[in-house]
């Protein structure tokens, strides 16, 4: 991901109507790798969460070299909507032993996309820049790992989970 | 830690095919030397992991990136397979953690390298330095590209 605009220390960017969110409650922003083990593990528990749950794409390619795909793949299935982003994302993180390209296919299909939109979206530029976005924002706020959560500007705990269900108790 | 204006200590280490690194290979160029305390602890991983993936706009802004931990080579270059790494990482393995220590970033308590951060100028001049409080704190990348914007 080579670019020329600042990598330098900014605070986590406030969610705007780019972004994906979803949820009522406190506003939390997660940094998540799809094909993160962990990342999964934390989904599992924050997923349902009462929280205004704001995700960010976050792909460690080097680590994972499927991550930018699904990455990609979740961006390209929100262009054609919101709703279907969102089980597309819980899907990916609830069965990691299904994410090879005949899997996503099928996810695509069962949602009711169009899977030639889907399958030129994915490899578009305008979806490689919106993941992009995200990893920067990432970068920028000092996100050194994945799982990595935001509230208030502020990084929280390393015990993701744990953090996230605080947050939400604090609302009722 | 080392401290900004002052010389940077030679390296003369091994990278993880055994070849001798040393500062004069980056003559003209700045380097980034990141210090850290274990291959294939998790923390390490995932530092190592980010930094990895903008090492594209590190090398952009005319800096070279390399890693030091008090691991031998063969130890490194095995880390660097599985990861996906394609920085060096040098092994400050004999006598261990010799640079380390010329670099203020070895915890003689632990026997490895805090995680500490330099930037070196082409003429080898250190530019910026940077210590984390304790090993589990990650520097984030951002901090190499401030510093790289600043120095």
């Amino acid at each position: 991901m080579v670019g020329t605009s600042s990598l330098g220390s900014a605070a986590v960017p406030s969610p705007d109507a780019d972004d994906h969110v979803r949820g009522r409650g406190p506003v939390a922003i997660v940094y998540f790798d799809l094909a993160c083990p962990r990342c999964a593990g934390t989904w599992a528990e924050i997923a349902t969460l009462e929280l205004e749950l704001c995700v960010r794409h976050f792909p460690v390619a080097s680590k994972r070299p499927r991550s930018p795909v699904l990455h990609a793949a979740a961006e390209a299935v929100a262009i054609q909507s919101e709703d279907a982003f969102w089980n597309f994302w819980d899907s990916l993180l609830a069965d990691r032993a299904h994410v090879d390209d005949p899997h996503l296919w099928e996810r695509v299909r069962d949602l009711g996309l169009d899977l030639d939109r889907f399958q030129s979206d994915r490899r578009s530029d305008a979806v490689a820049a919106r993941v992009g976005r995200d990893f920067r924002s990432g970068i920028r706020a000092g996100v050194t790992a994945t799982p990595s959560g935001f509230a208030a500007g502020e990084r929280l705990g390393d015990d993701l989970a744990a953090a996230l269900r605080d947050l939400s108790l604090q609302s009722r | 830690m080392i401290e900004p204006g002052t010389r940077a200590p030679a390296l003369g280490l091994a990278d993880q095919d055994g070849n001798t690194v040393a500062l004069d290979d980056f003559a003209g160029r700045r380097l980034v030397i990141a210090f850290y305390p274990l291959d294939f602890s998790a923390v390490c991983t995932d530092q190592l992991s980010i930094y990895q993936e903008v090492l594209g706009e590190i090398e952009s802004r005319d800096a070279a990136l390399v890693g030091v931990s008090v691991d031998s080579s063969a130890c490194h270059a095995a880390f660097r397979e599985k990861i996906g790494l394609t920085f060096p990482l040098l092994a400050d393995f004999h006598p261990k953690g010799a640079v380390s220590s010329a670099y203020g970033a070895y915890l003689e308590d632990r026997g490895h390298a805090n995680r500490s951060l330099v930037l070196v100028d082409g003429d080898g001049t250190v530019r910026w330095s940077y210590a984390t409080p304790t090993p589990l704190e990650v520097p984030g990348a951002n901090l190499i590209f401030d510093a790289l914007a600043d120095a």
